[in-house]
């Protein structure tokens, strides 16, 4: 595989992690105070560099065989998940993540918060909301950039594409100074979710020890098959005519 | 004990998530792919891919059943 896809799948994986951030940074920075907002933010930066520099070298020291089957696990159950989440947004039986509605929702609590200094921080509760928001959403865009990266022997190009979708969606929260609520995640996150799916079941099956048909062309099948698949559930519970609300919410899903 | 509580329920809920049965599914098929491969000489590259499949849509068919 070359490292452009490999980019690609890292870059809108964690630009949807990072329009989460992004969306917790900005409640607690424009409603509280930027200063202690950017320090939780650094904080957690340097909790997930160290993250990275304590597992990216060891995961790699794993044999190739043993990598393969257990982040082949772990990338088809996670891309599972997110797959799941997706078909049950699309098709109403789940609620839309929105990113207007969180951010009223964190913007309320925080102003609703009192003010209280500790540890050289002059407003706990702004640290700590940016510190949590970006330590969690981050933790996933790590997970995402070790598990390819070290699959692929090319962490720098998943390290690449996942600083290029933070500073994409950084840079825009900066101009926009407004939670990026016309991104179409939950596609994003459907697509997201065939491309771990499909990498997941690749790597898990030759880890298990299959020789796939094709080798690595098998891939260039596997995920349009996912893909499919997944395009046929949506369309399976998909809301009939007269189902009420859910209709409301699809109808929200395509116009997005 | 109860830090490690919350950790041990973050890790969980961060890997495994809303469905704890795909992650079972996707384990034991990776298992059995394994042992196809190993112990039975057959080349199961189309199992693990059929068994998300069907775990997909058991776990979406739980979660909308009325």
């Amino acid at each position: 595989m070359t490292a452009l896809p490999l980019i690609l799948t890292v870059f809108v994986a964690c630009a949807v992690e990072a329009i989460e951030a992004l969306t917790i940074v900005l409640a607690a920075g424009l409603t509280r105070e930027w200063r202690s907002t950017f320090q939780g933010m650094a904080a957690a930066l340097a909790v997930l560099a160290v993250v990275v520099a304590a597992l990216g070298p060891t995961i790699t020291l794993l044999p190739l065989t043993a990598l393969r089957l257990v982040v082949g696990a772990l990338l088809a159950i996670f891309g599972l998940q997110w797959l799941r989440k997706a078909i049950l947004r699309a098709t109403g039986h789940k609620a839309l993540h929105d990113e207007a509605s969180a951010y009223l929702r964190e913007v309320a609590a925080a102003k609703e918060a009192a003010v209280s200094s500790r540890r050289g921080v002059s407003d706990w509760y702004a640290f700590t909301l940016s510190f949590k928001g970006v330590l969690l959403e981050g933790l996933e865009v790590v997970f995402i950039v070790i598990t390819f990266g070290a699959n692929q022997h090319n962490v720098g190009a998943a390290v690449i594409g996942a600083a290029a979708a933070v500073l994409v969606i950084a840079v825009t929260g900066v101009v926009v100074r407004a939670p990026l609520a016309k991104v179409p995640e939950n596609a994003m996150k459907f697509a997201v979710g065939i491309m771990l799916t499909s990498f997941g079941i690749f790597w898990g099956a030759e880890g298990a020890g299959v020789d796939w048909p094709g080798h690595d062309g098998a891939l260039l099948v596997l995920v349009p098959v996912v893909a499919l698949v997944s395009l046929g559930y949506t369309a399976w519970l998909w809301p009939r005519p007269g189902s009420g609300s859910v209709a409301t919410e699809t109808e929200k899903v395509v116009s997005s | 004990m109860r830090r490690l509580k919350s950790i041990g329920s973050f890790w969980y809920d961060f890997v495994v998530g809303d469905d704890w049965r795909v992650a079972v599914v996707v384990v034991a098929a990776l298992a059995l792919t394994g042992l196809l491969v190993h112990a039975g000489g057959v080349n199961g590259w189309w199992l693990l891919p059929l068994c998300v499949f069907a775990a997909l849509g058991w776990s979406l068919r739980r979660a909308t059943r009325p």
